[in-house]
């Protein structure tokens, strides 16, 4: 399969120079390499809220589930229950996940449903022409906030550590090949993958300069080490721009996952009807 | 005796609902048909509870506020109750704990605290103790009682079996109410004789039922968050997930509830959930979704007393109009409200086969009476559910290009799920084409608008076939009353009495009007009977011309009792 097999006839509405394109060039080759691997694409389902991020689904020739704000998790989770062979992939934007609908994502860490979430992290809504985000930093002048974001940001790789994601990493919009190898990583990996993409917003919070010059590839970290891991996240909490900002895979362990509870659980249809008839019994 | 009412009270914790159903399931097996009414206040310990099982030779499901027997495991049962005894009630009582000066009334003392000591058994047993007591009093035979225990006691059954037997044994020995208790235990054992055995029916509450009836439809999974008075289905689904392959979760919120049912649609399970007010509030969103989306989903929405957490173990009819708007746009949606158990079972079951056929949001509405009343639940007289559609008629033949959102004559696209080879299943809560994809074309809009209300049109077509208002009592009388719901019973019973035509509307949406019409024809007095402080359902039919004379309208949080009504119709005729 080629990567341009994956697009559909949609007119593609992101601004020149967004991420976005990015983070879609790269699940696309991801996709396109899996299905030649043994993870046909009619089998991955992608899942998106609203905003900027979510459009990427429009964009894309296989089956989605284009949710509402704030929702992905939630209809992932139960995708990935229903039928444990798709794999499901969320996209998600900061104000979309970590905002909105911030307690469906600790929930997926916490119950390590293995579904992978891929966050366009652009530190802004554009959508809505520029406010501030969970994980702008503390005085961003936004149109909510024309004094100053009065409210420090949150580091959500830090938050889905604490909350059990089981596979955590960075990427960021100028580094396509890292993007590649994580997001198929995240996507093999069983269990509750949280990807963080450095998303640049070109129009509403240019950060290309900053990142290029701050971030930086760890390398030799011990990835099934807890404390480890949160050394890193924590290096950078997204409230600097002055500092080295970590890429790369952070944290990759094993642990028992949601989906494996309803395994077995299949409905005998025909067997119904008699089953309640049965069970009336244990009523009289 | 053909009809017969009896109250048990004491603290939460002493299993007052138990002593019901247990006392339900005694008549069940002397052939009565039973209505059982749970009041409780919202807490875990304490506080007053109490059971009114009301048994009869009739199908009933309404109750009288006056009583045959009370049952008084604690002073304040008795204080409170006492007014409901009619000259030849009596009464039986913790005579450790309850003091009765009562000489009008006949009554039974039982040494429970003592019986209880001298068998070292836990103060929860003092409720079977008191019900074999019961047994004596009543006249039910012992071996009726032992069956019943047997049957459904879990734990410590031989001491349980000792410390009932002692109640039963003693209720003789000191009450010394011969006559009178085998005056009631003549009658009852006597109609039971006279008539031909039933064979016991099974006692459900609504929720219990409803349950069994989104299983039969195919039910998959069933995702809710807790909450009064719909939890019991959940408790239900997760108890005999095993049992039916169901998926059960319990996630979040009800926001979370409401998208993960819809995750489970697309993937071509059967998926439904369950809330009260307070939860659908937050499902409101994802309803809306529902809607653009064409994604199934049936709801069971068990209505309490409001607004905002209001009453939260009291019943109310107040968000009829809440779930028929809900939501933001245009979309159809069907909406049922059944009024007993058998009810609950059939439409519950109807709602979800055609949330499926029509790709609409199926809302089973019900309130606190008709989740959590016992009933005596006839599977056989529920009605015929088992109209299987072929599943391969709602699926996408294969052939072509998918498309998730193909315009058809009823607007009704065919459905596929994930994986298809070489196809692209996309759904989408934007305003979107036959392929799912997003589109913000004026032409494209409205064609889509249209075809949501085409599969409206479609639904109400179906719907014919069914019996989605129903008549009761005399069909010529000039007066009827007008109810949905749990009202079904106590105005079924109110029109039989006074010989009152009685409308049922079963399914508010899509409004069955030319039924209800039909129905009134030659009606001159239309009397509306409602558990809200409006009108709901008058309103509604007054938006269809249907014109409503008087209102009877209860919203202190408690059901009409018979009496209520008789009394209530009586002032409006007045």
């Amino acid at each position: 399969m080629n990567p341009k097999d994956l697009a559909t006839t949609a007119q593609v509405t992101w601004c020149p120079g967004c991420g976005n394109f990015s983070i879609m060039s790269a699940i696309r080759m991801v996709l396109a390499e899996l299905d030649s691997e043994g993870i046909p694409s009619e089998n991955v389902v992608l899942v998106s809220g609203i905003g900027c991020h979510a459009k990427i689904v429009d964009y894309m020739k296989t089956n989605s589930f284009y949710s509402i704000h704030g929702r992905t998790i939630p209809a992932a989770t139960a995708i990935k229950i229903a039928n444990p062979d798709l794999s499901v992939i969320c996209f998600s934007g900061d104000g979309d996940s970590l905002a909105e609908g911030l307690d469906h994502l600790i929930f997926a860490a916490k119950r390590n449903i293995d579904i992978t979430m891929i966050l366009h992290d652009n530190r802004v809504y554009g959508l809505t022409t520029g406010q501030y985000t969970p994980t702008s930093p503390q005085g961003f002048k936004g149109r909510s906030t024309p004094n100053g974001a009065a409210e420090r940001p949150m580091n959500p790789l830090d938050l889905m550590l604490a909350s059990g994601a089981s596979y955590i990493a960075r990427g960021y919009t100028h580094g396509l090949e890292q993007l590649r190898t994580i997001f198929k990583e995240a996507i093999l990996h069983k269990g509750f993958s949280f990807v963080d993409v450095l998303q640049v917003c070109v129009s509403y919070n240019n950060l290309y300069e900053s990142y290029n010059k701050w971030t930086y590839t760890v390398k030799d970290n011990d990835v099934t080490s807890y404390e480890s891991a949160q050394k890193i996240i924590r290096s950078w909490n997204y409230d600097r721009s002055d500092a080295p900002i970590p890429l790369g895979k952070f944290y990759k362990v094993d642990a028992p996952r949601f989906d494996q509870a309803f395994l077995g659980y299949e409905p005998n249809l025909p067997e119904r009807d008699r089953k309640i008839k049965m069970l009336l019994d244990n009523f009289i | 005796m053909d009809d017969f009412s009896t109250l048990v009270g004491g603290i939460a914790g002493d299993g007052i609902n138990e002593a019901g159903i247990t006392i339900s399931r005694l008549f069940s097996r002397l052939g009565y048909r039973i209505y059982m009414y749970y009041d409780y206040p919202s807490l875990i310990r304490g506080g007053h509870n109490f059971s009114l099982v009301r048994a009869s030779t009739e199908r009933i499901a309404s109750h009288m506020d006056q009583i045959d027997a009370l049952i008084a495991l604690n002073q304040e049962t008795l204080e409170k109750h006492k007014g409901r005894l009619k000259d030849s009630s009596f009464v039986i009582y913790d005579a450790d704990r309850v003091e009765l000066d009562d000489p009008k009334h006949k009554s039974c003392g039982l040494t429970i605290t003592q019986i209880l000591k001298e068998f070292a058994a836990p103060s929860v047993m003092k409720n079977t103790c008191i019900l074999g007591g019961y047994c004596k009093v009543v006249g039910i035979d012992w071996a009726v009682l032992e069956d019943v225990l047997k049957k459904h006691i879990p734990k410590k059954l031989e001491l349980n079996l000792l410390v009932a037997r002692k109640g039963y044994d003693q209720a003789l020995q000191l009450c010394h109410m011969d006559r009178r208790a085998d005056g009631p235990a003549d009658s009852l054992s006597g109609s039971h004789a006279d008539k031909q055995v039933e064979k016991p029916l099974a006692i459900l509450t609504g929720n219990q039922a409803l349950s069994l009836g989104l299983i039969n439809a195919g039910l998959g999974a069933y995702v809710a968050y807790p909450m009064t008075p719909s939890s019991s289905v959940l408790d239900f689904m997760a108890r005999y997930a095993q049992d039916f392959g169901l998926k059960v979760v319990h996630p979040e919120s009800e926001i979370a509830v409401m998208i993960m049912a819809q995750g489970f649609a697309y993937a071509g399970v059967r998926a439904a959930v369950g809330t009260s007010g307070g939860g659908f509030c937050l499902m409101t969103e994802g309803l809306s979704l529902a809607g653009m989306a064409e994604i199934p989903v049936a709801i069971v929405m068990a209505q309490r007393t409001g607004p905002s957490t209001g009453l939260p173990t009291y019943t109310a009819q107040g968000d009829l109009h809440f779930v028929l708007n809900a939501g933001q746009g245009e979309f159809p949606r069907f909406v049922v409200a059944p009024g007993d158990a058998e009810e609950a079972y059939c439409w519950s079951d109807i709602a979800l086969r055609l949330a499926w056929k029509f790709q609409v949001p199926a809302f089973i509405l019900t309130d606190k009476i008709v989740s959590e009343s016992q009933y005596s639940f006839d599977i056989e007289l529920a009605g015929e559910t088992n109209e299987h559609e072929q599943l391969s008629a709602l699926l996408w033949d294969g052939r072509g290009e998918y498309k998730r959102y193909l315009y058809t004559d009823s607007g009704v696209s065919p459905l596929a799920f994930p994986p298809q080879k070489g196809q692209a299943i996309k759904t989408d809560s934007y305003t979107h084409d036959e392929g799912g994809i997003t589109t913000e074309d004026p032409k494209i809009t409205k064609e889509t608008s249209d075809k949501r209300q085409r599969k409206g049109q479609a639904l109400a077509q179906e719907l014919e076939r069914f019996e989605t208002v129903k008549v009761f009592g005399d069909e010529k009388s000039k007066t009827a009353l007008l109810c949905w719901g749990s009202n079904k019973g106590v105005c079924m019973e109110a029109s039989r009495k006074l010989g009152l035509r009685m409308i049922q509307v079963l399914v508010l949406s899509p409004f069955p009007d030319k039924l209800v019409k039909r129905a009134l024809q030659g009606v001159e007095k239309l009397i509306a009977v409602e558990c809200n402080s409006t009108g709901q359902l008058a309103n509604l039919a007054g938006f269809y011309g249907i014109e409503i004379h008087d209102r009877i309208l209860k919203y202190d949080g408690r059901p009409f009792s018979v009496e209520d009504l008789l009394r209530e119709i009586g002032r409006a005729q007045a």
